[in-house]
């Protein structure tokens, strides 16, 4: 009798396929993986229905990579019907983990993302002001479009996950050891990141380079200067997110003499990357009056999206306020202001 | 997330400060009625916390939706324990430390000084007005100080009413 191999199934929610793209850059690897696994739903590279997976029973497959964020009933209805099917869920790349760049969305609203997408875009054409709608005729025919939602979720805020793989994409080594813990049955406990637990100032090379004492006195942006390939980003006044960013990515992007971004999401003990980031970067301004501190943090030209780049759905506020009416006026104003 | 204390809840007159429940986080404020915000207020042990106890001895008033928190120094207070309190249920935070140079750790309050302009820029990208989160110097002898800081601080927040937090629970989730 045949040993059956493990079914695997990748899938994308709100994300924009270079995690797909990684799992193609495991090159000569992944025929191994391929080998070894019984790939039964792969959109982006194979055609695979939705009943396919419907006529599988519960607890089929033995792995779902779901990559991307939740935003679309379509996206919710798939991920939880992979979770019925699966043995294992895996958080696969920044956007199913922490929220990632879909993730910055809940920063505005649904209402605001179509003007801008359907009217207001310079590139957009549309003098009848068509907006998609969920449910439309063509030619006569019934078409049903996915709902999308006010806000956008993790993977985690949707459906019970078993395991994360992090990063913007997951680097191919961190991929491959991940798939090989899995197939081996070699795993931590559930709910871990299958990544180092170390914060990446921790593993850069740089880090010689930063003094004891660092004082930022201008804050310059990646493009507005050649940084120094040699020296810490913070000690050259570039932001960079690597001290309450876990490590594992083989810092690419210091190598590249880029600063982190933070794709990897926060070190074990952090709940909330963005605000540990501010405690961090802002402890480095030379700043020691109030008009001084409020000059450096003006330089900071978007501390929501550069602190919380990939981590606002999963961030403490999660998003922005959505305007509600105003109070009524009817405020216990009796006492004076002091 | 413990019950609050009944000691906490507010009361329908203005406090009398004097003893300061040393709190933790991790409890819900409740909401009393539509028109009572809580401000959460992080006092320094070595000064504010000193100026808060010197306002209850003066017997000056104190709004009831008062939460004071200590803290051993204002420099302590990271934005995540900000953020927190925010989702925890304040509508204002007020972190008081000492003024600049008494810092009993030389420098606390100018890491905390240095660190509330940039978290407050964030908080508006997220919708959460600027009056809602404030930094202040107040030391152990400035009863009047405190009283009229917090005051002032808690009419502005009550102005703008609740802060209505989005709720994250998404409906269906298998969560």
């Amino acid at each position: 009798m045949i040993k059956q191999k493990p079914k695997v199934a990748f899938y994308w929610c709100a994300s924009c396929g270079g995690c797909e793209e990684t799992v193609v850059d495991l090159n000569a690897a992944i025929l191994d993986v391929a080998d070894a696994v019984d790939i039964v739903l792969w959109p982006v590279a194979l055609d695979f229905k939705y009943h396919h997976i419907e006529a599988l029973k519960d607890g089929d497959i033995a792995v779902s990579f779901i990559n991307g964020a939740i935003r679309t009933n379509e996206q919710a209805h798939i991920s939880k019907l992979l979770r019925q099917k699966s043995g294992l869920v895996v958080a696969f790349g920044s956007c199913a983990h922490t929220g990632g760049i879909p993730g910055l969305a809940n920063l505005t609203s649904r209402e605001e993302i179509f003007r801008t997408s359907f009217h207001e875009s310079p590139t957009v054409v549309n003098a009848s002001g068509t907006v998609p709608q969920e449910d439309s005729l063509a030619d006569g025919m019934p078409v049903r479009l996915p709902a999308f939602w006010e806000e956008v979720h993790t993977l985690d805020q949707w459906i019970d996950v078993d395991y994360y793989i992090p990063g913007c994409p997951p680097p191919p080594a961190l991929v491959l050891s991940a798939v090989t813990a899995i197939l081996e049955g070699k795993l931590p406990e559930k709910g871990s990141v299958l990544a180092p637990a170390k914060a990446l100032c921790d593993t850069c090379p740089r880090r010689k380079t930063k003094s004891e004492n660092t004082k930022i006195t201008k804050i310059h942006r990646p493009h507005e200067i050649i940084a120094d390939p040699e020296i810490c980003f913070l000690e050259q006044g570039i932001i960079c997110c690597g001290p309450a960013t876990r490590s594992g990515c083989g810092e690419v992007c210091i190598n590249g003499n880029m600063p982190c971004t933070g794709c990897f999401g926060p070190p074990p003990g952090v709940i909330d990357q963005g605000a540990k980031l501010i405690s961090a970067i802002s402890s480095l301004f030379n700043a020691k009056t109030k008009e001084e501190a409020m000059e450096m943090a003006r330089q900071v030209v978007d501390p929501a999206g550069t602190f919380h780049r990939y981590t606002v759905p999963s961030s403490l506020l999660g998003c922005r306020i959505h305007k509600k009416a105003a109070m009524p006026a009817d405020g216990r104003m009796d006492r004076e202001a002091a | 997330m413990g019950a609050v204390p009944a000691s906490l809840l507010a009361p329908a007159a203005p406090l009398r400060l004097g003893i300061s429940p040393i709190t933790n986080f991790g409890w819900r404020f409740r909401r009393c009625s539509v028109t009572d915000v809580k401000l959460l207020t992080f006092v320094c042990n070595w000064c504010s916390y000193g100026g808060a106890d010197t306002a209850g001895g003066l017997k000056l008033e104190c709004p009831p939706g008062v939460r004071l928190v200590r803290v051993m120094c204002s420099g302590r207070v990271d934005a995540q324990l900000i953020l927190e309190g925010f989702r925890s249920g304040a509508d204002g935070v007020l972190v008081l430390g000492c003024h600049p140079g008494d810092c009993h750790y030389k420098e606390g309050n100018y890491v905390a000084q240095k660190r509330a302009p940039l978290l407050a820029r964030m908080l508006e990208q997220f919708g959460i007005e600027r009056e809602r989160f404030r930094i202040d110097w107040v030391s152990a002898g400035e009863g009047e100080r405190f009283s009229k800081v917090v005051n002032a601080m808690y009419d502005n927040v009550a102005r703008l009413g609740p802060l209505e937090l989005v709720d994250r629970k998404v409906e269906g989730s298998m969560r």
